[in-house]
């Protein structure tokens, strides 16, 4: 059985202001979430799952986007786990962000919403999970910046913690997520209806400039191989080359579709929050990375890379097994053989449910569940 | 599982104490170390190359890294283990003697398994069909992957003396038989299993 609940909302920090890493103040806050499954009597069976980019707090149930694990049954089993995901701050799905009003003008905060962190996204969480009297987590799961998340939980919050899952992700932003970053936020920019981010009021959306960085985060989720496997040299609804600049490859027909419709489901300043709270991702201290595990020894780790993720390749998971095998932690590492690049964390639907479902259970019995 | 250990595994599980430090090296799918835990409450730790390895691990419970032993086991903190451990691998080692001596910086103890081509059959092979003796306990032909370097356990003895290892354990195999030799026992043993230290 499943009790799946709609999305809720936890707001927080009304009387006392939310302080972000960048020292600017949040007042109120809200967190969009969605829980699976019962939580138990000892409170000691909830399953935090993080997102990525462009997720929302609906990980589980019809439609989510992590609901292969999730459910009876599943790696995440609802029957026996209480899963929590929330919807990150900056992003657009309930929780505070851009687009949400500014308690002093009533009118979308636009750029005036403070800039945040993985950092702060972690300890928004943190107030909620605070909320909801757990006092350990038995894991936190989640790919790419879901990862990220999973990281900072283990790193800065490591009493809260009794196993982390980090999928496809890094310990340090590198050069090329900016640049790639950086593409897409200028694609925005460039888009005369982006306005400097004050286009809520005329409705005139730089849905141009969005769909253009969702293309260009598209080809990074891909890899050279899936491409050739998914849509070859192939001709849209064409026998032969029009010798025009209309779309002709299949590749082309894809992006323009995936582009359009996130516009139609992402807030473009969103996008420009959330990828620059990827940027500033950097756990590694100036005694190394190992040092920011150095209170993590307690956790249970699962890190899984895949072999075609070209954005987040594996030697960055490598270094962090290293890092968290100096600190002394327990680290399982599988780095598995896919050719779907970066989208594979939730494409290797088979493995992964093993994988998953093999370690959480093992979490589970040594925590006496 | 226990049933069907392997009868080296069985001998490396004598020579594990109770409540040990294990790190196992090429722990295939975990059937020594999931032993380990359950009779002799160890902490289990393994670093296996194959996918399928690892799966089969997390799936047994272990905690347990992919990686390749060429690479050394830089990751570790010396002293970090009690026992580290190498069943039947050595042979196919590139360089066995940088695992032997990274086996004795990162724990306190090695045990090392292979099989011996000093067994008296492997001589005799030779001597009478001028071919080179796979391993009695090896099923593969010199050309097939993964390659391997004949040794012997006088080899073997030779190699930890001149490199001040000592060995403070033995105990031998015949044809999957623990046989109790103490002279000829590199003709006699088709394994050999070995707990080393510095000395």
């Amino acid at each position: 059985m499943v009790l799946y609940q709609d999305t809720q909302n936890f707001t927080f920090a009304e009387k006392t202001p939310f302080t972000l890493e960048s020292g600017a103040t949040l007042s109120p806050v809200t967190l969009a979430y969605e829980t699976y499954g019962t939580l138990n009597a000892e409170r000691s069976n909830a399953i935090l799952v993080c997102h990525a980019l462009s997720g929302s707090a609906h990980a589980g149930g019809p439609g989510g986007w992590w609901s292969d694990c999730i459910g009876p049954g599943k790696a995440f089993d609802t029957d026996r786990f209480f899963v929590i995901c929330s919807n990150v701050l900056g992003s657009c799905y309930g929780s505070s962000g851009p687009a949400s009003p500014d308690p002093a003008t009533h009118e979308p905060y636009g750029l005036h919403f403070p800039v945040v962190t993985i950092g702060d996204m972690v300890r928004a969480q943190r107030a909620l999970i605070d909320h909801l009297a757990i006092d350990r987590l038995l894991s936190v799961a989640g790919g790419s910046m879901g990862g990220m998340q999973v990281l900072e939980w283990a790193s800065h919050h490591p009493e809260r913690v009794r196993s982390a899952i980090p999928l496809a992700t890094t310990a340090r932003s590198s050069p090329m997520l900016i640049a790639f970053s950086e593409v897409g936020r200028q694609a925005i920019y460039a888009d005369p209806n982006w306005q400097d981010g004050n286009y809520y009021a005329n409705g005139h959306r730089p849905d141009a400039g969005l769909a253009i960085a969702r293309m260009v985060g598209h080809i990074t989720y891909l890899s050279d191989q899936s491409m050739h496997a998914k849509f070859g040299r192939r001709l849209q609804n064409r026998e032969k080359f029009g010798y025009e600049f209309s779309t002709e490859f299949e590749v082309e027909s894809y992006l323009k579709y995936k582009g359009l419709s996130f516009t139609q489901r992402f807030d473009a300043n969103s996008y420009l929050y959330v990828t620059k709270a990827l940027d500033y991702f950097d756990l590694s201290t100036p005694a190394g990375l190992a040092a920011a595990f150095a209170h993590s020894q307690h956790i249970k780790f699962l890190v899984v890379s895949f072999t075609s993720d070209w954005l987040y390749p594996s030697y960055h998971s490598k270094e962090l097994v290293t890092a968290l095998t100096a600190a002394g932690a327990d680290v399982t590492y599988l780095d598995i053989e896919s050719s779907w690049g970066h989208d594979a964390f939730l494409l290797e639907v088979d493995t992964m449910t093993r994988l998953l479902g093999s370690f959480v259970n093992r979490v589970a019995r040594e925590a006496g569940l | 599982m226990s049933q069907a250990l392997r009868p080296d595994l069985r001998i490396i599980a004598d020579f594990i104490s109770t409540g040990a430090r294990v790190l196992d090296l090429g722990c295939g799918d975990g059937a020594l170390l999931a032993h380990l835990v359950q009779a002799k409450r160890v902490t289990a730790r393994g670093i296996e190359l194959s996918e399928a390895g690892v799966l089969a691990c997390v799936r047994h419970g272990l905690s347990v890294r992919q990686g390749d032993l060429e690479a050394g086991l830089g990751d570790y903190p010396a002293g970090s283990f009690d026992y580290v451990v190498l069943s039947q691998t050595l042979p196919f080692l590139d360089d066995p003697a940088m695992i032997l001596k990274e086996m004795l910086r990162v724990g306190r103890a090695a045990v090392v398994s292979f099989p011996n081509w000093g067994y008296w059959r492997c001589r005799l092979e030779l001597l009478l069909t001028g071919r080179i003796p796979s391993a009695p306990d090896l099923p593969q032909a010199w050309h097939e992957k993964p390659r391997w370097q004949a040794l012997t356990i006088t080899d073997f003895a030779i190699f930890c003396r001149k490199n001040g290892i000592a060995i403070t354990r033995q105990a031998y195999l015949a044809n999957g038989r623990r046989v109790n030799i103490l002279k000829v026992t590199n003709l006699m043993s088709t394994t050999g299993v070995f707990l080393l230290e510095h000395t």
